[in-house]
């Protein structure tokens, strides 16, 4: 039996010829991640190792995204931890605010991961690197102390669910709606354990972008990590952005998949998954009439440059609804700076929106657009559980920055095919 | 190792966002974070909990984010072992890597009310309901596991690696 391109790139690092799902393997690690709020506690672990400093200086990033500009004292004590073990240790990526950007949109962005590389970070969403051809996930604080003093990490080979992506998306349709769907479909654990394999020929339509706006959510349908093959645009995007030496690894026609889904892109809407979970999905023209009270267009889902003009583009020369806060975040300082050249942040202020500094903030309920009681948010952002954004009774919504600049507009959720006047 | 102790019963998709909220992680001291476990599912738990006490839930328990303060604020917060039918995969890692222990059953979810007084035998890996004189066969540790969680979590397991 065959390898999938998991079990390619993990026994690879490992150093054997041949893996199977289930069995335990020691790898070598690429690179180990860390942010403000993870990083504090590897770091505690790691006084307690027996070793002096971390394996390698150079395979270490360690990104303030959570909470900084710090929001409080507490988060400046825990940067301030993070920042003085980055001197210590000479940690070459270290990235403080003015550096910084959202940690998996940044580290694609400067070049740190490639195809074939193995990832792991202290957050979830480290997944994301599965768009390069990389494998990566997201492990707990303990594990990331122990990737920074040896450079290796035990798995378990994971099975795989293959998702076979045929057809052409429609005008609007992203990423996002993508992934909803996926998620929509298989719920919220329906990867449990397993990899998530994206294949066929529909993947030839989906921006960069687009790849890791699916990677990144493949940890909401309980996936270890969410992986495309390598093809001539992600060749194009390491060319662009990183000097590391890449390896393509493809799967083995007779690899072993558990389930195989077959998703037609050209059939796919609009996509919205409604409180409380990300598998309560609901095609936009499903929704209803959902008045809002804040949007969200940001993270390290949907915070990228293609994001950013999508928004822009639904925004421009209309105005955000009068009982609506529309909060825009792009996810990197260079991408900030690229929406500013472009003219997109004229865009947003002219609108009515406000644009912030790179931050995970509001996502996870930190700060920058915390939801009062009974609020309701329409939000580009990942999760929508109790109490994510804010108060115990708030809502999320999870929608493609289409429909979350759309309905900013209107103060619903609402289709972009909604807007007069608007081609896409 | 045995644990026993009264139970708190939870649903399917027990998030760490429930378990421990963002606003909190602020801080990564346990005492701090075990004064907010699971305050946005049941804001009453951390006052009714005793040391030793069990949490049973239903599938995919811990999903969402990698944060390893949702088991710490679970340990801390006296909570002896977690029973539940699937644990989200970091979750299960994080809950080995700092020794919290867990155990996978589905006929313990459906066996188990809210208020039994429960014992689990982890050598064993039996689950004893002594309120209803019931028991259920947990899913045993893999040898790799049963390594880190006797040494006592993951740190120690290197260490001793070291000396070896």
């Amino acid at each position: 039996m065959g390898m999938t391109i998991t079990q390619k790139i993990l026994a690879a690092a490992a150093g054997l010829d041949k893996v199977e799902a289930g069995q335990l393997i020691e790898a070598n690690l690429d690179l180990v991640l860390g942010n403000d709020i993870t990083s504090p506690v590897a770091i505690h672990e790691m006084d307690k190792f027996k070793a002096e400093g971390v394996f390698n200086k150079d395979k270490i990033a360690l990104v303030m995204d959570h909470f900084v500009p710090n929001k409080d004292i507490k988060s400046a004590e825990h940067c301030k931890c993070v920042r003085n073990f980055a001197n210590k240790n000479d940690i070459t990526n270290f990235f403080d605010v003015g550096q910084m950007g959202i940690e998996h949109a940044l580290l694609p962005e400067q070049g740190l991961v490639v195809a074939g590389n193995v990832v792991i970070g202290a957050d979830s969403h480290t997944c994301t690197y599965g768009a390069l051809g990389a494998f990566s996930t997201g492990v707990g604080s303990t594990d990331m102390a122990a990737g920074m003093a040896t450079g290796k990490a035990w798995f378990k080979v994971p099975a795989a669910i293959k998702f076979e992506l045929v057809g052409k998306p429609a005008p609007w349709i992203s990423g996002k709606d993508i992934i909803l769907h996926i998620i929509g479909t298989i719920g919220v654990d329906g990867a449990l354990y397993q990899s998530m394999e994206f294949v066929g020929e529909g993947i030839q339509y989906l921006s960069m972008d687009d790849r890791f706006t699916i990677s990144n959510m493949a940890i909401e349908a309980g996936g270890k990590n969410g992986i495309f093959p390598v093809d001539e645009k992600t060749i194009e995007f390491m060319n662009a952005h990183s000097k590391k030496p890449y390896k393509i690894f493809e799967a083995d026609p007779d690899a072993e998949y558990v389930q195989t889904y077959t998703i037609d892109l050209s059939t796919l809407k609009s996509t919205v998954a409604f409180p409380h979970l990300p598998e309560n999905t609901h095609t936009i023209d499903q929704v209803g009439d959902i008045a809002v009270d804040q949007v969200v267009i940001g993270s390290c889902t949907n915070g990228y440059m293609s994001d950013l003009r999508t928004a822009a583009k639904i925004l421009k020369g209309h105005k955000v609804a009068k009982q609506v806060r529309c909060i825009v975040i792009p996810a990197t300082q260079t991408i900030y700076l690229k929406a500013l050249e472009e003219g997109l942040l004229t865009t947003f202020i002219q609108a009515g929106a406000v644009v912030s500094t790179p931050t995970c903030g509001p996502c996870l309920g930190g700060y920058m657009g915390i939801l009062a009681a009974g609020e309701r948010c329409v939000s580009t952002t990942n999760r929508n559980f109790v109490g994510r954004m804010g108060h115990v009774d708030s809502e999320v919504y999870l929608a493609s920055p289409a429909v979350a600049a759309a309905s900013a507009i209107t103060g619903k959720i609402t289709s972009p095919a909604a807007i007069e006047g608007l081609q896409a | 190792m045995k644990a026993n102790g009264t139970v708190f019963k939870f649903h399917d998709n027990v998030d760490t966002d429930v378990i421990i909220p963002a606003r909190y992680l602020n801080s990564s001291d346990p005492a701090e974070l075990a004064k907010h476990c699971m305050e946005d599912i049941d804001a009453t738990f951390v006052n009714k909990v005793a040391k030793g006490d069990i949490i049973v839930a239903g599938k995919n328990f811990g999903c969402g984010s990698s944060r390893e303060h949702a088991p710490i604020s679970i340990k801390a917060a006296g909570v002896s072992c977690v029973i539940a039918k699937t644990f989200a995969r970091i979750f299960y890692r994080n809950a080995i890597n700092i020794g919290l222990p867990i155990i996978e059953c589905e006929a313990a979810y459906d066996g188990i009310d809210a208020g039994d007084t429960v014992e689990i035998d982890f050598d064993e890996g039996i689950i004893y309901n002594r309120t209803k004189g019931t028991q259920f066969k947990g899913q045993a540790f893999p040898p790799f596991m049963q390594k880190i969680i006797a040494a006592e979590g993951l740190i120690n397991y290197i260490n001793q690696g070291k000396n070896q």
